[in-house]
């Protein structure tokens, strides 16, 4: 295994923490609408992922600067090309930040409501697009001889890619309402056990259906184990949650967003953005990569940086173990 | 097609909307990170309250300002490749390393510690909420430094090769990239300028409770904190520009030669209080100049020669071949004076400042203040009138923005004090843009980042006006007794977080 391939597992490894991580701040976004009935429930949702969606959004800074740093063909092709719904998601992002920060600040009836709303829209976004966006990478689109996209931004949204970003939100979705189960106390965490039936079973349906055309478009051996892992996590997460055990629900509904994402990863080794006009013009691991130089430094890095992270930002999960409801909800604002 | 609309054109004004807006809370979060820690661990060390009220006093007004700065920040992570592939694919190998550095050790540090401090009042004993908040203080730093590593590349590359073959530039030397005295010289120069900037806004926000008589003790201290801040980050901001500027006059010298609009070279050669010239001319029409001074600035001689924007075109030419090599000199030039005027007026401020609420011995001892009494400004034996005490307090209001303005004007005059260069000698601006993204495309994404921006700018000042009026908040039970486990005490488990979203 040479370094370039250890450093496509590792930004793979970037966008499972990303997605595992932020997949669950996103779902309870969406939730402020689909699950909270008034403000204090908003509140308690919010606040489940207070302390932490700033850490987990900086997954996504770390895999956009890894990226860049040992493949940059891939950076360069991917974020060029895929410009406005990148826009969109950095806007969604900015907005979404300055939401969660701000929204207490005043105690205004307009402005707490224009937040939440802005919460809710700029959570359900992002989601869907990152589904989109990865249903294009692992479909391919139209690069040519010199790495460039030459696709427009209608080409982004066919079928395969659309159908891609409904499975991200939904999975996002179910991911959040199981997290809200294990974090909340009181009657939103009944709420929570319920819904997140239906969210599941809706997010099954759609995800089979996704990972079955990836898998018969470019699957192999270990792609299908990973799509039998995928569905059957999110299977056992159903059952668990019917059982009530909130932490098993919770981990296995992670374990379908792992095993999608290294389904992800495995169809489309080696290549990192296949070409739809001609084989060759493919970005792959050796193509699109870094010196071995460049590559050696980032390993040491990684090797050094991420154990530490995992670490402080576990202990991070453990410091703010405690369920919230309601009543751990103060009035006023500051 | 019309330069005005030419994607080189568009995605430079982007670059520069977006990163000029991002580096206004950039700076600020970087010294008040920092003076808030400070203000803490003088709460952990002495139990004073006013300190704890300063302390989230400061806090607040921080956490306003780096809301902004991280939500900003994403835009920049990704922006590279949107606007500027070929540049990407071309320096990836290099400049891709730093930014990783920046997000896999300071980013991940900042956002996460900064949450457990936003939320930890309550879960954490009191010395481990403390080494949280200057755990962010630590990682603002880190990430100045590495991205500042990262530009100091672009100003004056090293520790790398041109790959013919792949046809891009590939790192040999990563520590010459993060030791290379452009690197240090830069964050010498950027760090100071962030306390320059912290202190103005520290002394600004006291100054104005000063004159309304209002939360006297937490302001004192705050003022003090403020001036003695603004003072030594002034001399620093001063001297590091100074050895900064001595480094760009070796490394890149059309760069000095247009900040002084200094047309050809001269032995010795003045320094430029105001000029008027004519570019298409190459001269000077009007000139206001000390000199030798430039000389001395330049060289620490008050004799030798500097070069001249047209000696240099030319030198440019013969090593580049045919070529503009000039950047656009009135904006080189204004930029230098704006970010040295506007630095040095809210220095100069901050010592007659520190002058004026000068304490113990150097006062006479009837002039002395108790901790809740409005301090008298003392220019000689006896204290300012009313009226002079107010003119000051308004001042240091009013130009507390002063040091934001010679930041932005710092920047702009480095960055295009270097055109056309992106990398200076190796990559040319024009040839760095992606030249698989459209000009609506860069028209729409720019004129989204600009208003989004716009309000967001209203929105934040606006808030930060409220809570700088509303002063330090009344202390509770809950804040006097922290924690003494972490996770909290499980005393009552349906008591109210300190903080919730």
């Amino acid at each position: 295994m040479e370094l370039h391939d250890v450093w496509f597992v590792l930004i793979a490894v970037l966008w499972t923490g990303y997605f595992f991580l932020e997949g669950f701040d996103f779902g309870v976004g969406v939730l402020t609408k689909l699950l909270a009935r008034n403000r204090a429930e908003k509140r308690v949702l919010i606040n489940t992922i207070g302390p932490v969606w700033d850490g987990n959004e900086v997954w996504l800074l770390t895999a956009g600067g890894a990226t860049f740093a040992a493949f940059p063909e891939w950076y360069a092709t991917l974020f060029s090309g895929f410009y406005l719904p990148l826009l969109a998601i950095l806007v969604c992002l900015i907005v979404r930040g300055v939401a969660f920060e701000y929204r207490v600040k005043r105690p205004e009836e307009r402005w707490q409501r224009n937040w939440e709303t802005a919460v809710f829209w700029t959570s359900l976004i992002p989601a869907f697009l990152w589904g989109v966006a990865f249903g294009n990478i692992v479909r391919g689109v139209k690069i040519d001889r010199d790495l460039e996209y030459v696709g427009s931004v209608w080409d982004l949204l066919n079928p395969y890619a659309l159908l891609g970003g409904l499975v991200t939100l939904t999975l996002f979705t179910f991911h959040g309402t199981v997290f809200t189960a294990l974090k909340t106390v009181g009657e939103i965490r009944e709420r929570a056990r319920t819904l997140a039936l239906r969210v599941g079973l809706i997010a099954a349906v759609l995800a089979l259906a996704f990972l079955v055309w990836t898998q018969a478009a470019s699957g192999d051996g270990k792609s299908l184990v990973a799509l039998v892992v995928a569905v059957a996590a999110l299977v056992v997460a159903l059952t668990a949650n019917q059982a009530g055990r909130e932490g098993w629900s919770f981990a296995l509904s992670g374990v379908t967003i792992v095993a999608a994402v290294a389904m992800f990863f495995l169809t489309l080794f080696p290549n990192v953005m296949p070409s739809t006009l001609d084989a060759d013009w493919s970005l792959t691991v050796t193509n699109a990569s870094s010196s071995a130089y460049t590559l050696k430094i980032m390993t040491w890095l990684a090797a050094v940086a991420t154990p530490l992270v995992l670490l402080y930002q576990g202990w991070t999960y453990w410091v703010f173990r405690k369920r919230i409801g309601t009543q751990h909800i103060a009035e006023t604002a500051h | 097609m019309d330069m005005a609309l030419a994607p080189e054109t568009l995605a430079r004004w982007q670059f520069g909307i977006t990163t000029v807006y991002h580096f206004l809370f950039v700076p600020l979060t970087i010294s008040l990170a920092a003076l808030t820690a400070g203000l803490q661990t003088a709460w952990v060390r002495t139990e004073k309250e006013k300190y704890l009220k300063a302390t989230k006093f400061w806090g607040k007004l921080f956490l306003i300002n780096i809301a902004m700065g991280v939500v900003t920040g994403i835009v920049q992570e990704f922006q590279f490749g949107m606007n500027w592939s070929d540049y990407s694919r071309f320096v990836g190998d290099v400049f891709g390393a730093p930014l990783a550095f920046e997000a896999l050790i300071a980013f991940f540090f900042e956002s996460t510690f900064i949450g457990l401090w936003i939320f930890g009042w309550d879960k954490l004993p009191k010395k481990i909420h403390l080494a949280c908040i200057w755990m962010v203080s630590i990682g603002t730093l880190l990430s100045a430094y590495f991205i500042l590593a990262a530009n100091s590349w672009m100003q004056h590359p090293v520790g790398y090769r041109i790959n013919e073959e792949k046809g891009r530039a590939e790192l040999t030397d990563f520590w010459a990239v993060l030791t290379q005295n452009t690197t240090l010289n830069q964050v010498f120069h950027s760090f100071s300028a962030a306390f320059l900037t912290g202190g103005a806004f520290m002394v600004g926000i006291a100054a104005f409770h000063m004159m309304r008589k209002k939360h006297i003790p937490v302001m004192r201290t705050s003022l003090r904190l403020g001036l003695v801040t603004l003072a030594v980050g002034g001399i620093l901001t001063a001297v590091s520009g100074d050895t900064l500027g001595k480094v760009m006059y070796e490394q890149q010298p059309m760069k000095m030669a247009a900040a002084e609009a200094l047309w050809d070279g001269e032995a010795p050669a003045p320094f430029s209080i105001f000029a008027y010239g004519d570019v298409d001319e190459g001269h000077n029409k009007v000139a206001l100049e000390v000199p030798g001074l430039l000389s001395f600035l330049a060289h620490s001689d008050f004799d030798s020669y500097v070069p001249g924007i047209n000696d240099t075109n030319e030198a440019l030419r013969e090593k580049f071949g045919p070529g503009d090599y000039k950047p656009i000199v009135p904006v080189a030039y204004w930029g230098f004076r704006w970010m040295i005027g506007f630095g040095m007026a809210s220095f100069s401020l901050g010592l007659l400042g520190l002058w004026l609420t000068r304490k113990r011995f150097l006062l006479p001892a009837a002039l002395r203040t108790g901790e809740d009494e409005v301090p008298h400004l003392v220019l000689l034996r006896k204290p300012l009138g009313t009226r002079l005490s107010r003119l000051y307090w308004l001042l240091a209001l009013w130009t507390m923005a002063f040091p934001l303005i010679a930041n932005s004007w710092g920047w702009i005059f480095t960055e295009m004090g270097r055109q056309p260069w992106v990398v200076y000698g190796v990559m040319q601006t024009r040839d760095a843009v992606s030249p698989g993204v459209s000009t609506a495309e860069v028209i729409t994404s720019m004129s989204v980042f600009t208003l989004l921006y716009a309000v967001l700018a209203v929105i934040e000042v606006k808030l930060l006006a409220k809570y700088v009026k509303a002063g330090p908040p009344e202390l509770s039970e809950a804040d006097l007794n922290p924690p003494t486990k972490i996770g909290g005490d499980l005393r009552d488990a349906d008591k109210p977080m300190a903080f919730s979203y």
